[in-house]
């Protein structure tokens, strides 16, 4: 075990402090350690993309990130996108469009989303397939997330 | 309102624990938090066949941090016995030892040893401290080489079983049956065409993006609670209870949330393991799975070597068919042979059916369901077959389905009668459908484009033991707990048939999946049974539901019970229009009169789970090039019998399509000479994206199934069967070259154009 390292990061909009050992991830830190559970681990190598967070306004496997590379870094996951007395308009239409099944690879999903359309208010059928092309889920096929996805651009 | 008069079926309600699942706040079996909790991860083998010599684990057990090691010694050797884990027949003595290896190891990536520690990397750390020696073995990963006399034999005492009686051979290959039904020469000799094909597919995984997982703590009292993601809470009891010598009275499992199984999260892997090492620690133990270890050391579903045969005459009439199925067993016996031997044929009436399976062990991991497990194998090879006797014919091969097609009263190949089903409903549909009667465009870019039909059948398991408690709240809302783990929006279906039952909305049902203690037995979700069996029991439940409200309504009002009447979701009594109640009306009284509400109903229904036909249409365009295969339309057709929540059963539809297409084109275990799987990723082994994928557009077919009082058939596995003959059917018009080898994958269909000019 390596010395653990003090790292000061903004998560949801609130500071947090953590420490950690150098070989940590950021999903490590964040599942384990900050009870944040909404980033599922799928694959641990930046394969499936459930784990994803939005960190300093890019979209990153958090699997990927080293917990100590989040020092000084804003991060924002599943749990400060909405919540269920006010939901984002995204987890919204995935509720109305039965866009997820089993659900573990759902905060991914909505995570990337909420990155493209940050980016790209108005994106086509084509484009989101493009961006969700990190994310895989097994149990839709696809068609209802990109419909969800679609759905929810003139509401983002 | 929706069609036939229900008021919830048919409609499309937010799911109860959607809210939950888009947040990120639902409890999946990895996210559980518990005090003391120290984290366990396994030793594999590195080899796919070799004798242990010796386990040394002292380096590791001295390693700071490690709590405790445990081995296949510290697991009850267990005599030979057969169990049903829900949608396969297992060997518990070959459960203990696929869990941890005890002799021999049988696959690479086989379990050897198990690892607890103050945290993953330390486990993972100490995992390479053990000091496994072995003898190495040669090894086996195809199931006609295994079969070969001189194989290397897996299970020096297992003697194969043939048509229902152990020889004196041992060998690999562990079962061979047959069904036979007619005469197959005379039924040969009677037709103007006959095709006979070989076809072979790779083993495939099931891909949930949630890897396995299991936490386990056994108290001092010896009572065991695991914590896991499974398809069957129940089935994991027993298994546990089985594998570790236990009374099922000891163990409690608490299903969390499951991210995906598809047949794959029935049998345990780690969760004796954690039981093992939190006994031995005495803390609770979590282990969860990396991606390569799902891959390696779970069940994927085999690979398969075909040989079809099948006849017709000048007018369209298929009057034989046979067939040869070798599947890969895996380190242990049960393929899912059986299951493919009784789907190969069915959704055609043929007089007469040869049917040989073999269920065949090799050197790769013990396979397990994959959704409609054994039947996309063998509709790869039948449907492929009845499109190129139907081009031979002339005739259209959706025409030729629906002329030749299964109804109520044609007999299976391996004995069951078809009860009322969709099958030839389902074809028509296909053949009525606007993408059917569109024309394709050519394409123009240089690539070929072309059409390709296929059909499939599943059976959906008749029912199964469920078990439902209620109790209603004063408000009429009610809680509704189920032992039903809800894989893909099952409490949904379930809450409404019971909200459909006694005039309730979806929402005024609170569904709980609850702990093995919490509520009556209730088998796995699996076989396409849950909305269909735990569905039976809601419906059930809601009937029971509404005797004990008259009663209570019986004393409220001081009037017969029998006089009431419950007739849209309103109890009244006939002789005074002044007494009457709505349910929720009712509901806030009825407890002044006799104490709270409640009901347990538990069912095993008799009937037919009322098996399930699909056909599928799709339009691809090949890239003469590289081999590569675009989807640019694809429609599947299904008949659900009566589709409960029709978002969902689309998208069961639509997931199971997108499951056969990366079967279909892609997906595949790539061994090398060493009998190392080299592509366990995710990366490499090359599930469908959004990328790869057009819309998948659904045509929903009703033919009520007779055995279930709102007429449900189960939809999750047959949505799987045919894609990947439907593909290679596609391909085939679009190149003039048939491809009979899983997966169509670009260097194949590269290689199979060049080779044949197409």
């Amino acid at each position: 075990m390596s010395k653990k390292v003090h790292v000061q990061t903004t998560i949801n909009g609130e500071a947090v402090d953590f420490l950690c050992e150098p070989r940590n991830s950021l999903l490590e830190v964040l599942r384990d350690d900050l009870d944040h559970t909404g980033a599922k681990e799928g694959c641990n190598n930046g394969n499936c993309g459930a784990c994803n967070v939005i960190m300093d306004g890019r979209l990153v496997n958090s699997c990927c990130v080293l917990g100590v590379e989040a020092d000084g870094c804003e991060i924002t996951t599943i749990e400060g996108i909405g919540s269920a007395a006010n939901l984002h308009p995204l987890q919204q239409k995935f509720l109305e469009h039965a866009a997820l099944q089993c659900g573990i690879c759902t905060p991914g999903f909505i995570v990337s989303a909420k990155a493209l359309l940050d980016e790209n208010p108005n994106p086509t059928e084509d484009e989101v397939r493009y961006w969700l092309a990190g994310n895989l889920c097994r149990c839709t096929g696809y068609d209802k997330i990109v419909r969800a996805v679609l759905d929810a651009r003139n509401g983002a | 309102m929706s069609q036939n008069g229900h008021k919830v079926i048919g409609t499309r309600p937010i799911r109860h624990d959607g809210v939950d699942k888009v947040t990120g706040r639902a409890i999946y079996g990895a996210d559980i938090q518990l005090t003391g909790l120290l984290h366990g991860t396994v030793k594999r083998s590195p080899h796919p066949h070799a004798r242990i010599k010796n386990i040394d684990t002292s380096r590791a057990e001295a390693h700071p941090g490690v709590r405790a090691v445990v081995t296949a010694h510290d697991l009850p050797q267990i005599a030979d016995k057969l169990a049903d884990l829900g949608e396969a027949i297992v060997n518990l003595r070959d459960a203990s030892n696929n869990v941890l290896a005890y002799g021999k190891v049988l696959y690479k990536g086989h379990a050897v040893a198990g690892v607890a520690a103050i945290n993953l990397h330390v486990a993972q750390e100490a995992v390479e401290l053990i000091d496994v020696e072995y003898e190495v073995l040669p090894h086996v990963t195809g199931v006609l080489e295994a079969m070969e006399d001189g194989a290397p034999i897996l299970h020096e005492d297992m003697k194969t079983t043939s048509m229902g009686e152990e020889t004196d051979k041992v060998s690999n290959i562990a079962n061979h049956f047959q069904h036979k039904m007619g005469e197959p020469d005379d039924g040969f000799a009677e037709a103007d065409v006959v095709i006979e094909r070989e076809f072979t597919t790779q083993t495939v995984h099931q891909g949930y993006i949630e890897t396995h997982n299991a936490t386990a703590l056994w108290n001092e009292e010896g009572q065991l609670t695991i914590w896991t993601s499974t398809q069957g809470a129940f089935s994991v009891r027993d298994q546990m209870a089985e594998i570790l010598q236990m009374p099922v009275s000891k163990v409690k499992i608490v299903p969390l949330e499951i991210g995906g199984g598809f047949g794959g999260k029935i049998s345990v892997y780690l969760d004796p393991v954690a039981a093992l090492l939190s006994k031995k620690t005495g803390h609770p133990v979590k282990m969860t799975m990396t991606r390569d270890e799902v891959f390696e050391g779970t069940g994927p579903t085999p690979g398969s070597y075909l040989k079809v045969k099948m006849g017709a005459t000048s007018d369209g009439r298929l009057t034989a068919a046979t067939a040869y199925m070798a599947y890969e067993a895996g380190a242990y016996p049960g393929s899912p042979v059986g299951a493919g031997a009784g789907c190969i044929f069915t959704p055609y009436d043929i007089p007469n059916v040869q049917i040989d399976g073999y269920d065949v062990c090799v050197n790769k991991p013990k396979t397990n369901a994959y959704r409609a497990p054994g039947a996309t194998n063998a509709a790869y090879a039948t449907e492929t077959v009845v499109d190129e006797i139907s081009e031979k014919l002339g005739v259209d091969p959706l025409e030729f389905r629906v002329k030749n097609g299964a109804k109520e009263g044609t007999r299976r190949a391996d004995g069951p009668v078809h009860p009322r089903i969709g099958c030839i409903e389902t074809t028509e549909a296909a053949l009525n459908s606007e993408h059917y009667r569109s024309s394709l465009a050519k394409s123009a870019n240089g690539k070929v484009r072309g059409r390709g039909v296929a059909s499939g059948y599943w059976f959906n398991f008749n029912g199964g033991r469920s078990a439902i408690s209620v109790s209603i709240n004063p408000d009429g809302t009610i809680n509704m707990l189920e032992g039903s783990t809800d894989i893909g929006g099952s409490r949904a279906s379930i809450a409404m048939q019971l909200a459909e039952t006694i005039g309730l909305e979806a929402t005024d049902i609170k569904p709980y999946v609850v702990d093995t203690d919490s509520i009556g037995y209730t088998d796995v979700t699996g076989g396409s049974r849950t909305t269909f069996g735990t569905g039976y029991a809601a419906h059930a439940t809601g009937q029971a539901l509404i005797r004990e409200m008259k009663e209570r309504a019986s004393k409220l009002w001081d009037v017969p019970a029998d006089a009431i009447d419950f007739e849209d979701g309103v109890f009244s009594y006939r002789d005074d229009a002044e007494k009457r109640g709505s349910f929720k009306e009712m509901a806030s009284q009825a407890g002044d009169a006799g104490g709270p509400v409640v009901a347990q109903v538990s069912t095993n229904p008799d009937g037919s789970g009322g098996g399930a036909f699909a056909t599928h249409v799709v339009d691809v365009e090949v890239d003469r090039e590289t081999g590569k295969v675009d989807i640019l339309r694809y429609t599947a057709v299904q008949d659900a019998g009566t589709a409960i929540h029709p978002s969902y059963v689309e998208g069961q539809m639509q997931g199971g399509v997108v499951q056969g297409i990366g079967w279909g084109l892609n997906e595949e275990y790539i061994y090398n000479d060493d009998g190392s799987m080299t592509n366990a990723s995710f990366l490499d082994y090359r599930m469908p994206t959004t990328l790869d994928l057009p819309m998948i557009e659904t045509i929903i077919v009703e033919v009520p199934n007779e055995s279930h009082p709102y007429g449900v058939r189960g939809v999750g596995e047959v949505p799987i069967v045919p894609p990947p003959a439907a593909l290679a059917n596609a391909i085939y018009d679009a190149t003039g070259v048939r491809l009979r080898d899983l997966p169509m994958s670009p260097p194949r269909v590269q290689k199979a154009l060049a080779e044949n000019g197409g």
